[in-house]
C-alpha cells in the first residue's frame, strides 16, 4: 500500500505513529463562495475573504452611511407610487365601503383574507431565524436574521391592514380590543377572530421589541462613528446642499438616542445575550402559535375544507415555507446590488435556506395529500366532495394546481445540489413559492366558500380592480419599509457577526496549542 | 455600592473615573480579565464590540437574575389576562355562545398565552435595560476619542476609581504588565 487515506496519514501524525507534516486539505472548489462540501474536514467560512473585525464594521455601516447605488431611488420611487395606490384605495374603501371589493354573500372573505394570511406568513421565517435558529445555535444565522426580522415587521404591518379594512365599519376598529365603551359591552373572547387579534398585536410588538433589541449594539456603532466624525471635523456631507447641519450631527442624534447610551460593557452583555435567549425562547412558542390561531378562523367554522384538526401544523409549516421564500426573494437581488454584500451572505446560506424550503415544502405537500385522505377516510360527503369535485376538478382548479405546482413540484428541484447553489434558480423557484403561497390561502378561504353545504349558496367571486390594487398597493408598502431599512438602519447584526469570526474566539490559536479549552 | 473613600483628581481638577488599557486580542484580554478577577477588582469592565465567549467566568460575573424577573412579569401578564378575559366573558357581559357556560377556562387560552408572552417581552427589554444601568446618554468613557473604537474593533478594559484596591499608580502598573497598551487616566464622574 504506497497510498493512505490523508485521514489516516493525520490520524497516525497525531497519534506520534508517523512524523511529517499534517496533511494540508485540499481546498474543495466551491468552498470559496462558501458552500458546503461533503468533506466534513473542510468548513465553508461564515464571512468570506478573512474579513476582519474592522472590516464588518465598515462594510455595515458604510449602507446606512454611503448613498445607495443608483438603483435604489428609482426602485423606491417605484414602490413608494403602489404604496400610494394602496393608501389612495383604502381611502376609497373606507369613504364607499366594502362592497368596491368582488365579495358577495356567499363568498365574503377572499382577497382582503387570503393577503392578510398571505402577509402574516412572511413574517414567520423571520421570527424562526431570529429565535429557533438562536435556540439550536446555528451560526449562520447572524448574516440574514436582522434583514429577516425587518421583513417580519413589515410583513406584519401589510397583515395587518387587511382585516382592519376589511370589518367594514373601520372607524369602530377599536371595538376589536377590550376597551371600556359606552354600549357597555366586550369583545366576545370565545371567538377565534379575537383570539388572532391578540395574537397577531402581540407578534408584531414582540417582533419589534425583539428587533430593536438586536440594534442596540448596532445602533451605538452608527452613532460612535458619526460622533467621532464630528469630533475630528472631518469633511461631512449636508443634510441638505443650502443647511449647514451636518448629516452626522443627525446621525449622531438619532442613532445616538436609539443606542440608548450602550457603551458595549461586558457585564452588559452578560445581561444583553440572557435577554436576547429568553426572547428566542418565547419567541418560539410565539410564532407557532401565531399561525395555529390564525388557522383557527378557519378550523373552528364547520366549512367543508375548513374544519380540520390539520390546520395548526399546515399553516404554521407553509408559513415558515413561504417565509423563506420571501427572504431569499429579498435577499438575492440585496447581495448583487450592495458592495461586499456576497462576504456575509455566501452561498451556504442560500442553501441552508433552500433546505428548509424544501423541507417544508415537503410537509405543506404532505398535507395537501393528508387534506384528501381524511376527506375520503372521514366519510363525510361534504368534505369529500369538496376535494374531489370543486378543488382539483371545480372552476377554480386550475388555482389548486398552480398551488400545487408552485409548492410541491417546483421545490423538488432542491433535491439537486447544482440548483440550491444557484442564486438565479433559487430565485426563481423562490418566485413560484411565494405565488403558490398566495394561491394556498386563495384556494382555502374561496373554494371553501364558494361551494357550501346548499347548492343555492354557490357563487363565484372574482375579484375587482380596487382588489388588485389594493394587493399590489400593500407589495409596495412592504417594498418602500424594507428599502428604507436597507437605507438606513444596519442592515445585518454587526455585534454577532463579528462574535463568530475566528479573530474573536478567546480560546482559539495558541491556546489549543498549550492544552486549553 | 463601597464607594472609594479616596477621590483621585488630576491636574486639571477633575474627578478619576478610573485607568483604561487596550488589548490586542480577544484571547489577550480573556487572559488579562482572569488576572484583574484574581487580584481582587469589582468595580472594573471589559469593554468590547461583540459579547466575548466565556468573559463572564474570567471576569467572575454572576448570572444575572433577569430570567427571574421576566418570568414573574410573565406569569403576571398571563394571569392578569385570563382574569381579564374571565370578568368581561363570565361575569360582567355574559354571552351566550354555543350555549357554553360562560367562565369555562379553555376559549381563553390563547390570549392568556399571548398576553403571558406579551408581558414576558416587555419586561426583558425593559428589564435589561433597568439591571444594565440603561438609558444613560453620557459617560465619562465616552469622552475618550479611543474609547470609541470599542463599538468598532477595540478591546479595552477599564478599572474604576470607586474600586477598593484602585491605586493609580498601581493599577496602570497592572495593567501593564499584563499587556495593556495605551494606558490611559479617565476623567470625570
Amino acid at each position: 500500500m504506497t497510498t493512505m487515506h490523508p485521514d489516516e496519514a493525520a490520524a497516525r501524525r497525531l497519534a506520534g505513529l508517523s512524523t511529517g507534516e499534517l496533511p494540508t486539505y485540499p481546498v474543495a472548489p466551491g468552498t470559496g463562495d462558501g458552500s458546503l462540501v461533503d468533506d466534513p474536514a473542510v468548513r465553508a467560512p461564515l464571512v468570506l475573504n478573512n474579513r476582519s473585525i474592522h472590516d464588518i464594521t465598515e462594510i455595515v455601516c458604510g449602507y446606512a452611511e454611503r448613498p445607495p447605488g443608483r438603483w435604489w431611488l428609482p426602485v423606491f420611487g417605484l414602490s413608494f407610487t403602489l404604496a400610494q395606490v394602496a393608501a389612495v384605495l383604502i381611502l376609497y374603501l373606507v369613504i364607499t365601503g366594502i362592497g368596491v371589493w368582488g365579495m358577495n354573500n356567499q363568498v365574503d372573505w377572499a382577497w382582503d383574507i387570503t393577503n392578510f394570511v398571505f402577509w402574516i406568513g412572511i413574517g414567520h421565517a423571520g421570527t424562526l431565524i431570529s429565535a429557533i435558529l438562536c435556540l439550536l445555535k446555528q451560526k449562520w444565522r447572524t448574516a440574514v436574521n436582522r434583514s429577516a426580522e425587518a421583513m417580519t415587521i413589515f410583513a406584519v404591518i401589510c397583515a395587518a391592514t387587511f382585516p382592519g379594512i376589511h370589518i367594514g365599519r373601520q372607524w369602530m376598529a377599536w371595538f376589536l380590543f377590550p376597551i371600556p365603551n359606552s354600549n357597555e359591552i366586550w369583545p366576545n373572547f370565545r371567538s377565534p377572530l379575537l383570539w388572532d387579534v391578540f395574537a397577531v398585536s402581540t407578534y408584531g410588538t414582540v417582533s419589534l421589541l425583539f428587533w430593536y433589541m438586536g440594534m442596540i449594539p448596532d445602533f451605538a456603532t452608527l452613532r460612535d462613528r458619526a460622533d467621532l466624525r464630528l469630533r475630528r471635523n472631518a469633511e461631512g456631507a449636508r443634510v441638505l446642499p443650502f443647511l449647514s447641519l451636518r448629516a452626522d450631527t443627525v446621525r449622531a442624534y438619532i442613532y445616538g438616542f436609539l443606542a440608548l447610551g450602550w457603551r458595549f460593557s461586558s457585564r452588559h452583555w452578560h445581561r444583553y445575550e440572557v435577554a436576547y435567549l429568553v426572547l428566542a425562547g418565547i419567541s418560539t412558542p410565539l410564532v407557532l402559535s401565531v399561525h395555529s390561531i390564525v388557522s383557527f378562523d378557519f378550523a373552528t367554522s364547520v366549512l367543508p375544507g375548513w374544519h380540520t384538526t390539520i390546520f395548526p401544523p399546515y399553516f404554521v409549516a407553509g408559513a415558515i415555507f413561504g417565509g423563506f421564500a420571501m427572504v431569499l426573494l429579498l435577499l438575492i437581488p440585496a447581495r448583487e446590488l450592495f458592495p461586499n454584500m456576497k462576504d456575509l451572505i455566501t452561498l451556504r446560506h442560500i442553501e441552508n435556506m433552500a433546505k428548509i424550503v424544501l423541507a417544508t415544502g415537503m410537509i405543506v405537500g404532505f398535507a395537501y395529500s393528508m387534506e384528501f385522505f381524511i376527506a375520503w377516510y372521514s366519510a363525510n360527503v361534504y368534505e369529500s366532495y369538496l376535494f374531489t369535485n370543486v378543488r382539483a376538478r371545480g372552476p377554480y382548479a386550475w388555482a389548486y394546481w398552480t398551488m400545487i405546482f408552485c409548492n410541491v413540484v417546483s421545490p423538488q428541484v432542491f433535491w439537486m445540489r447544482w440548483a440550491r447553489q444557484s442564486p438565479l434558480v433559487v430565485f426563481i423557484v423562490s418566485i413560484l413559492v411565494t405565488i403558490g403561497m398566495w394561491f394556498e390561502r386563495f384556494v382555502i378561504i374561496v373554494t371553501s366558500l364558494h361551494r357550501a353545504f346548499l347548492p343555492s349558496e354557490w357563487h363565484m367571486y372574482w375579484p375587482t380592480l380596487v382588489d388588485i390594487g389594493i394587493f399590489v398597493g400593500s407589495c409596495g408598502i412592504f417594498l418602500t419599509l424594507f428599502l428604507l431599512f436597507l437605507r438606513f438602519l444596519p442592515v445585518f447584526a454587526m455585534a454577532e457577526i463579528k462574535a463568530i469570526l475566528p479573530q474573536a474566539d478567546p480560546h482559539g490559536h495558541g491556546d489549543h496549542a498549550n492544552g486549553g479549552h | 455600592m463601597a464607594k472609594n473613600a479616596k477621590v483621585y483628581v488630576t491636574e486639571s481638577g477633575e474627578n478619576v473615573f478610573g485607568v483604561i488599557a487596550e488589548f490586542a486580542t480577544a484571547a489577550d484580554i480573556y487572559h488579562a480579565a482572569e488576572k484583574v478577577r484574581d487580584a481582587g477588582y469589582t468595580r472594573w469592565d471589559v469593554y468590547a464590540p461583540f459579547p466575548i465567549h466565556g468573559i463572564d467566568t474570567a471576569m467572575g460575573v454572576k448570572r444575572t437574575r433577569l430570567p427571574l424577573f421576566c418570568a414573574a412579569c410573565g406569569l403576571t401578564g398571563a394571569g392578569l389576562g385570563f382574569l381579564m378575559q374571565w370578568w368581561m366573558s363570565g361575569v360582567d357581559y355574559q354571552m351566550v355562545v354555543q350555549g357554553k357556560p360562560y367562565g369555562a377556562w379553555e376559549p381563553f387560552v390563547p390570549i392568556t398565552f399571548e398576553l403571558g408572552i406579551l408581558f414576558t417581552a416587555f419586561s426583558t427589554l425593559l428589564g435589561m435595560l433597568a439591571f444594565n444601568g440603561l438609558p444613560r446618554h453620557n459617560h465619562p468613557l465616552m469622552r475618550k476619542e479611543r474609547f470609541l473604537g470599542c463599538s468598532d474593533d477595540t478591546l479595552a478594559i477599564c478599572i474604576e476609581s470607586a474600586d477598593d484596591k484602585f491605586d493609580p499608580e498601581q493599577t496602570r502598573a497592572m495593567l501593564e504588565r499584563l499587556g495593556g497598551k495605551n494606558i490611559d487616566l479617565v476623567e470625570g464622574d
